[in-house]
Parts: structure tokens; sequence; C-alpha cells
């Protein structure tokens, strides 16, 4: 398998910012950027989670041509609603945790490359949902020299019942 | 501004609201930005009638991206080493988002200086969505 490049582009660093509702002027404003600490545009915290756009084999984005679990003409492209969304009563495989350690800061021009190791397995009994199946992924994001600028371990849930909590 | 390690204690906090009526464009908008298209998070009708939910809720990613504004606004931008969050509740189209981090540890390793961070992010109803912590390098 190639190893995915994910490159850091200052539109990308603006978009994500605003999507996470963040006005600071480091993630958009080059002149400004240039009179801080840092001395130019970096990415935000969790900015490497886009990286999903360069994946190639990435599930959850609609393929050209091809059928989607989204609703179209039916309430989904795929019978049996696809294989993570899960059917009515079924169970759902739900984001668990998510940790990032931070080697240094990313910045446009960057250009990164990841692997993504399966980590640990474990199962765990839920209250609700009934039997719970954590798998770990941990994603190693290094530059164009090899030095290691972000690590990523997120804790996936699989359960065996849909968890639903009551409007607020 | 960095913060210095000289004057920060233990139990000192931050808090604020970060999203006062959280909308499902804001969610389309993060589900375009990080490439996350499930639609159980962006479709109402895949959401209540193939998920079984009451309709589209929040990316996790999204409440972790917006709580980690209150991290850089305090300790500055470039200078997080750790992150990280369990995702304890799913947050709603309508939320009211709180994001609270509160010094744990003032520490040295190596001659760098560190602050440890518990941070949470609340709901309106002032239960915890994610829980978590940080890290961040500051100044002696």
């Amino acid at each position: 398998m190639v190893t995915p490049r994910l490159p850091i582009e200052a539109g990308s660093i603006m978009v994500f910012a605003r999507a996470i509702g963040d006005p600071n002027p480091i993630y958009s404003d080059p002149e400004y950027a240039r009179g801080t600490e840092v001395g130019g545009i970096i990415a935000p915290p969790t900015f490497t989670q886009s990286s999903a756009h360069y994946d190639p084999d990435f599930p959850l984005r609609p393929r050209i041509g091809e059928p989607w679990m989204g609703s179209g003409r039916e309430p989904t492209g795929i019978q049996g609603g696809g294989p993570v969304g899960g059917a009515p009563g079924g169970g759902t495989g739900l984001h668990a945790e998510q940790h990032f350690e931070y080697h240094r800061p990313l910045r446009p021009g960057d250009v990164l490359t990841f692997e993504t190791k399966r980590g640990r397995t474990w199962e765990k009994a839920g209250r609700r949902a009934g039997k719970l199946t954590f798998i770990e992924t941990v994603i190693e994001y290094r530059d164009e020299h090899g030095e290691l600028v972000v690590t990523v371990r997120n804790v996936g849930v699989r359960t065996e019942r849909v968890v639903d909590q009551e409007r607020g | 501004m960095a913060l210095r390690a000289s004057e920060l204690q233990v139990g000192d906090r931050r808090e604020a609201v970060l999203v006062e009526d959280l909308t499902r464009t804001q969610i389309v908008q993060y589900a375009g930005a990080s490439g996350d298209y499930h639609p159980l998070h962006t479709d109402e009708v895949y959401a209540r009638e193939v998920g079984g939910y009451a309709g589209v809720f929040a990316h996790g990613m999204l409440t972790m991206g917006i709580t980690g504004r209150l991290l850089t606004d305090w300790v500055g931008d470039g200078r997080l080493t750790r992150f990280g969050v369990r995702f304890v509740r799913q947050v709603w189209p309508g939320d009211r988002l709180t994001a609270h981090a509160t010094v744990e540890a003032i520490r040295e390793e190596e001659g760098v200086h560190y602050v440890d961070l518990a941070v949470t992010t609340t709901n309106q109803d002032g239960d915890d969505v994610v829980s978590g912590y940080a890290t961040a390098r500051v100044d002696p």
C-alpha cells in the first residue's frame, strides 16, 4: 500500500478553523501570524483529522458513481444502511477517544505522510448498548525528513445496539 | 503571550462558552472540512430512519476541535504538546457548549516547563460531552 500524503495548505487550514468556530487570525492572516511567536500560519490542534480527504480508502466519503449510504430517493442508497451506519435497532460504530501528541506545529507547505497501525482491541459489557468492542488505531504523521510531527491515537467503539439520548 | 510557570497555580481555571446554539450547518461545515461525511452527522433522514437516532448529531471531533480553542486561547499558539479526550455524550443541534480547563500540575522536565490541564466541555444541562487533558509548554 502507498503511504498517503497530507499536504498542509493555508486554504484548508482557514476552512477547518471556520468549521470549528475558531476566529484566531493565526489560522488565516499571514501578516498577523508573521508577528507571533510561531512566525507564520499554523494548523489548529485537531487539523490532522482532515487527512481523511487524502486517505484513498476512507469509507465515510461518497465514491463517484457508487451507491452511498446516505439518503436520496430512499433513506439510504445501500441495502441495510451500509457497513457503518447500522440498521434500525442495530449497532453503530462510534468514536470513543482521541489523543494527540504534538512534536511541532503544522505549517502550510508541509507535506506529511501518515501510517495507520492497528492498536489494541478489547471488550466491555455496556449498560444500554450491549457488548462494546473497542478498537485502537495509531496514526503517525511524519514530515519530508521522516521526523514525527503528530501522533494520533484513536479509539473506536462498536455497540451491539443503538445508544440514543434524549435531546436536552 | 505564552504562560509563565512562575505565574501559574494548581487550580487556576478558564472557561468559555464556545458555541451558543450549535447549528446543523456547522456540523455540515465540519463534515466538509474534515472529510468525514458520515450521514449520521449530516443527513436527518438517514439518522432517523436508518440510524435509529433522534436526528443528526455532531462529530465527536467537531466537539474536540471546538474545545481546542479554549486551550490555544489560554496557552498560546503552537504550545500544546498533548491533547486527548473521551467522548462522553452526544452533542446535538441546539446544544450550548462550554469548555473548561483547570491546572492540575506545573512541572519541569529537562529544563522545559509544562502545565498539565484537565479539560472538559459541558452542554446546557451541565453534563460533560467530552472529558480529557492537555499539556502545554510554558515559559519559566
